[in-house]
């Protein structure tokens, strides 16, 4: 899996994509290995504010429910509503059809800070050798 | 550093080949098993279940052998259902109990001979099964053994079983009846123990091989070339959690457990009080004269959201009533379900309920259980 460029990465497996003041969030490909076929996603109300590493919802598989924390921070202006009938989309393509919310960023600098498409890749392939030894 | 020191996991023969097929694997009573073949994903094989068929590792159970002149007798005493029932050949649904009505674990009880039984356990609590077990037979002319590491037990599940299994065997399984068992040979291997047993509400068979990797992984693999015609799929222990939570089949630790008593699970009718005393009896005489403050229901959500253990139960009004023990979407039924113990004056059918999930209250309401019942066969 190729991780798209121009996106940054957390550690705990989202994504964020700034364009202006704008951040389309969602949770990586990994994430989404890691859970499992998705059934159900819960997300904040538009007009929510949240810091980064707030909590901005929650993705469950059939096995487990997961703790999905907002990148950066923001206000909430659009829900993908997709994802209310067709939560398994998340498996299909979750960097792209399947984000998760929008936000009005309080700080476009913000999302600087975290790790690159690069740095990303080689978190979770270290991630991944640890899994198989 | 800050590591715990734990024991290492176990691992049964079919571990390298369920790494080989990329299982994820998961820690489950001490063993590392695998929880789903995320190449086809735990809702697939579920859905392999009910319609075809799927393969399970389940050597992480234990066995307990029970033998001797006073077998049937040490039997009786140990469980609640009545082994003097079962004919040679023939298995049924038991439990051991505490003297308060509570559970050791639940197990299948089969009668090899009429001195001889065989007790399929849960792997999480061998060791205190059979601890439990040798220690209250002991008054018994009978030996216990713990035979746990001497199979290699996979299920076959779903209506293809019986096609998939009859590949590899000559025994005449098909007049085999549920819960009823045969010895035969399985591809090169003789006189193994084949049982019509399963733990997914479907027809299935359960097989004990010898538990050498090499065989172990021989009939898995040839297993998976038989009922490839019916799209059979290795499942993992997460389809088959919620495959036995649609046919509201317990799970130790959830449904029962060392403070849940046996009429609280509703498995009375496996409880035979008339076969003459046994632990446990007492009480649960005490008790169906008493009444019980809690029963376990099953429960549909009408909202958004899974109810999962542990998560409160809440009547209309908003009193906590009660705890959910399993929840899940139900990949066949399509539904979020689960199950908890309310008050009976809570249980009616239809009556309406609430969840708290994360903090909101998620309507629920009560439905007849089991959830999914397999369709009976035509013929």
């Amino acid at each position: 899996m190729a991780y798209p460029a121009g996106f940054r990465y957390t550690q705990q497996h989202e994504w964020v994509k700034v364009e202006g003041d704008t951040g389309t969030v969602g949770i990586t490909d990994y994430a989404q290995q890691e859970l499992g076929d998705v059934v159900y996603v819960d997300l904040p109300k538009i007009g929510a504010t949240i810091k980064a590493g707030e909590s901005l919802g929650t993705v469950e598989s059939v096995k487990a429910v997961s703790e999905i924390y907002c990148p950066v921070s923001g206000e909430v202006i659009a829900l993908n509503e997709l994802l209310q009938g067709a939560p398994e989309k998340i498996n299909q393509d979750p960097h792209g059809e399947a984000w998760l919310v929008k936000l009005k960023l309080s700080n476009p600098k913000e999302a600087e800070s975290l790790m690159d498409a690069t740095a990303y890749d080689a978190y979770v392939s270290a991630k991944a050798k640890e899994h198989s030894a | 550093m800050n590591t715990p020191t734990v024991a290492p996991l176990r691992r049964t023969a079919l571990y390298s080949v369920h790494k080989r097929m990329g299982a994820r694997m998961v820690d489950f009573g001490g063993w590392d098993m695998p929880v789903e073949y995320p190449s086809a994903g735990l809702m697939k094989e579920h859905l392999a279940v009910r319609t075809g068929v799927g393969i399970f590792d389940v050597s992480h159970m234990g066995d307990i052998r029970i033998s001797g002149p006073q077998a049937l007798a040490a039997v009786q005493h140990i469980s609640m259902n009545d082994a003097a029932r079962l004919a040679i050949g023939q298995a049924h649904y038991s439990a051991l109990l505490y003297p308060e009505g509570t559970f050791v674990d639940d197990v299948v009880v089969h009668r090899l001979d009429v001195h001889d039984f065989l007790l399929v356990i849960n792997a999480g609590t061998r060791e205190k099964d059979f601890r439990w077990v040798r220690d209250h037979v002991r008054a018994f002319d009978c030996s216990a053994e713990d035979l746990g590491d001497r199979y290699t037990q996979i299920a076959i599940q779903g209506p293809r079983a019986l096609q998939t299994l009859a590949q590899l065997t000559s025994a005449d399984i098909g007049s085999l009846k549920y819960y009823w068992f045969t010895h035969g040979a399985i591809s090169r291997h003789h006189n193994i123990l084949i049982a019509r047993t399963g733990y997914t509400g479907e027809d299935g068979f359960e097989i004990y091989i010898p538990p050498d990797v090499k065989t172990s992984e021989e009939v898995w693999l040839e297993l998976l070339e038989a009922g490839k015609e019916f799209g059979i799929l290795p499942c993992g222990l997460g389809a088959r959690n919620t495959l036995r939570l649609e046919a509201k089949m317990a799970l130790y630790g959830h449904e029962i457990s060392e403070s849940i008593t046996v009429l609280e699970a509703g498995l009375d009718r496996y409880c035979k009080l008339d076969k003459g005393d046994f632990i446990g009896r007492a009480k649960i005489e005490k008790q169906k004269a008493s009444g019980i403050t809690r029963t376990l229901v099953g429960l549909e959500m009408l909202d958004r959201g899974i109810a999962r253990d542990g998560y409160k139960v809440f009547d209309a009004g908003a009193k906590e009533i009660g705890v959910i023990t399993s929840g899940s979407y139900a990949p066949f039924l399509k539904k979020n379900i689960a199950l908890a113990y309310v008050p009976p004056s809570h249980a009616a059918e239809g009556a309406p309920l609430n969840v708290e999930i994360r903090g909101q209250m998620a309507r629920a309401q009560i439905v007849p259980t089991p959830f999914y019942k397999r369709p009976k066969k035509q013929s």
